[in-house]
């Protein structure tokens, strides 16, 4: 048990507690608390945070109950493929959506509070879809009906019935919802500007452009106490109102005519505000300002826009260190969290203290992860920052909670009999161990391994901190080519957010196909 | 009261009832009697407004209802599961009616503890109603249904899912209290000595 414990404990405590634990103390002792919480430019742009949050929380909720509503109560062709569909902006990396957007939106839009808030929106439709709509799809069309019976209007029946059995699944969806915007790295980092900038992002320019690494770590602490109590208080009040519904719910088809019609057109349309950012992306990588052309595909390898003039990022390079860092990742990703989830069933409390320690990074920003690292690591003898490994231990972080979730259910779920039945036929401790648990949680981490690979292609938070120049990954390269000036550049940065959204999406529909394979 | 004529009504494109015709008089309780999948409770649901017919029409005191959105028909009705609304306690769920007619608070009060009182719930107003047992939980669906003074009462399997002695005791009491009230009332029921109990006639639907 001690061995199996011992290696996740390690990655956790080293790479997870301890930053934690020196940014806390750094924070105490810097000093500068006040100054870095007081200044106008953090009151200006934590102001902005606090308030684009709500209003993207705001707007996803009532764009997203139409759609969540019609996915959830109509049955129709194609609605698998939509409810998947809806999905894939949420999977996608926060950048690949921030291109897209810079690719859908007039040039004009770029630094505006609205373009942040619709890409914001957009990323999260997914969330209140698929949140409300778990909650909608449990609530039995008969109740509805004896509400109607009873002499209630439909707009009675939504007050009074439906809006408060929905009320705490739309609570949980808002406030993931407004824990995303709020945290949001990626998207304001392509979209927004100087003024419309989240802490998260001032957190990495402090560090990065500043070297202002105290003031970094202040404005991330502050942050993770706001957010976690958010978080907190939504999840209690979530736990306090939940109600158990009996009854057929299953979705129906709308009634013929304009119900119908209707129903279809908000699920065409659904269809089309989620598709069509993607398709952008895609046909933005082929345009400059004289038209249609294939130069951001093909002229890779060059590195140049004209003799002797580089771009200075290399994407084959970007693609090279992408897919060595998600292989190294994932690979310590599912080995550690393969031996933390056989810990965690073999231990009792020490197994919850574990298991609470490898959701921690989810919780907490990838900024922060990677702030957390790079303070803690740029003392000797543990002066690792500029080590390559870094990166992918950062990726594998975040990966290990996908490996972990999936694992656990797994293991548990045998028979301890099983092991049982193994020994009494004359296999030692450890063969019957190896045979009756390993052999089994194995074949099942396939949907594991390639969301925390996609998760770690994707990754753009910690890899701005961590990352070391000549080394940048595909996110990275992106931003990189996106700000430069130019058609070449930017037309590249979409072509590689357009190669990079096809590997997520692949990666992520293996992982989706392997889940529903088993459950069927 | 109630006229239904040439019913005809379709379920995921299939036949469920066809040019069926019935009368209800003013203060009659009847039963209808069939197999399963015949159409009884696909029968209650179009007279409630909760689907539509393919051909056919509904009377009610001479006006026709079968196109009448169901909130407007003044025709209550009791769901096999009761369908209590787990958000509201027993008094909110019993006043959802007066409630949405508006009525005065005062009046709702008085409304809902008569109602309790009548099903043998005095009480029982502040209580949960995911605590209430499977014959309390349907007496409650009755008292509200009830109070919100339907022309026409429909009850779905009022009293499946209870035990015997139980089933026995409220299909008296359901009895005694439809013709208290004087409610027009139609009961699906699959047990023919259920619906001697309760109903004033009895019709039985067949494939």
């Amino acid at each position: 048990m001690v061995a199996l414990a011992t290696p996740p404990t390690v990655v956790i405590v080293g790479f997870v507690v301890v930053p934690a634990l020196v940014i806390a103390v750094r924070t105490v002792g810097a000093g500068a608390i006040g100054e870095a919480l007081g200044s106008r430019r953090v009151l200006s742009i934590a102001w902005f945070t606090v308030w684009q949050a709500v209003l993207t929380t705001v707007v996803t909720l009532a764009v997203g109950m139409v759609p969540a509503y019609v996915l959830a109560r109509r049955r129709f062709r194609g609605r698998t493929l939509i409810r998947t569909l809806v999905v894939v902006p949420f999977m996608l990396p926060t950048v690949v959506t921030g291109a897209a957007f810079l690719a859908l939106l007039p040039d004009s839009a770029r630094g505006t509070w609205w373009a942040v808030i619709v890409a914001h929106s957009y990323v999260n439709l997914a969330v209140v879809v698929r949140v409300v709509g778990s909650a909608w799809e449990t609530l039995p069309h008969d109740l509805t009906a004896s509400a109607r019976t009873l002499g209630a209007s439909p707009w009675n029946v939504a007050r009074h019935v439906v809006a408060p059995l929905l009320a705490p699944a739309t609570v949980a969806a808002g406030a993931i919802v407004f824990l995303f915007a709020a945290t949001s790295f990626g998207i304001v980092q392509l979209l927004g500007d100087g003024s419309t900038t989240t802490i998260e992002a001032e957190v990495a320019r402090r560090a990065l452009r500043y070297g202002d690494v105290g003031g970094a770590v202040v404005l991330s602490v502050a942050q993770l106490l706001v957010l976690g109590s958010v978080a907190v208080a939504t999840s209690r009040r979530q736990r306090r109102s939940a109600h158990t519904l009996r009854g057929d719910a299953r979705p129906r088809p709308a009634r013929r005519g304009i119900p119908r019609v209707r129903a279809l057109s908000i699920a065409a349309v659904t269809a089309i505000l989620v598709a069509g950012p993607l398709v952008m992306l895609c046909a933005a990588s082929f345009r400059n300002a004289g038209g249609w052309t294939s130069r951001a595909w093909t002229s890779w390898g060059s590195g140049s826009i004209r003799p002797g003039i580089s771009l200075g990022v290399d994407p084959w390079s970007a693609i090279r260190a992408s897919v060595v860092t998600a292989v190294v990742a994932t690979s310590i990703a599912t080995v550690v969290g393969v031996l933390a989830a056989l810990a965690v069933t073999e231990m009792r409390r020490g197994g919850q203290w574990l298991d609470t320690g490898i959701m921690l990074p989810l919780g907490i920003s990838g900024v922060t992860v990677g702030l957390g690292m790079l303070v803690t690591f740029a003392v000797p003898p543990f002066d690792w920052r500029g080590q390559w490994w870094l990166v992918p231990v950062g990726h594998a972080l975040i990966g290990l909670p996908f490996v972990v979730r999936v694992a656990l259910p797994r293991i548990r779920s045998i028979q301890p009999d099983q092991r049982s039945a193994a020994l009494l036929l004359g296999a030692s401790p450890t063969r019957a161990w190896w045979e009756t648990t390993v052999r089994r949680v194995t074949p099942a981490l396939g949907p594991a391994v390639a969301l925390a690979a996609a998760a770690s292609l994707g990754e753009f938070g910690a890899t701005t901190l961590l990352s070391r120049s000549g080394s940048d990954t595909l996110p990275l390269a992106i931003a990189g080519l996106l700000s430069r000036p130019g058609d070449l550049p930017r037309s590249q940065g979409f072509a590689l957010a357009a190669v990079l959204m096809g590997v997520t999406a692949v990666l992520v529909s293996l992982a989706e196909g392997r889940a529903d394979a088993r459950h069927r | 009261m109630l006229d239904i004529a040439d019913l005809s009504v379709s379920r995921d494109e299939q036949l469920v009832i066809d040019g069926l015709d019935l009368h209800v008089a003013e203060g009659e309780v009847v039963a209808v009697l069939g197999p399963s999948g015949v159409g009884k409770s696909t029968l209650l649901r179009v007279i409630a407004g909760i689907l539509e017919p393919d051909r056919g029409t509904i009377h009610l005191d001479g006006t026709d209802i079968t196109r009448m959105p169901a909130h407007r028909r003044g025709v209550g009705m009791v769901f096999q599961d009761d369908q209590l609304f787990p958000h509201l306690d027993v008094a909110a769920n019993v006043g959802f009616g007066p409630r949405m007619q508006r009525r005065a608070s005062s009046e709702i009060t008085a409304l809902v503890d008569t109602a309790l009182d009548d099903v043998g719930l005095a009480g029982f107003g502040r209580r949960r109603v995911d605590t209430l047992s499977g014959g309390e939980a349907r007496r409650v669906a009755l008292a509200r249904s009830l109070v919100a003074a339907p022309r026409v009462l429909l009850l779905d399997e009022p009293l499946t899912g209870l035990d015997r002695a139980l089933r026995d005791r409220l299909a008296t009491d359901l009895a005694a209290l439809l013709r208290a009230r004087g409610t027009t009332a139609i009961l699906v029921t699959h047990d023919a000595a259920e619906a001697e109990v309760i109903a004033d006639r009895s019709v039985t639907l067949g494939r």
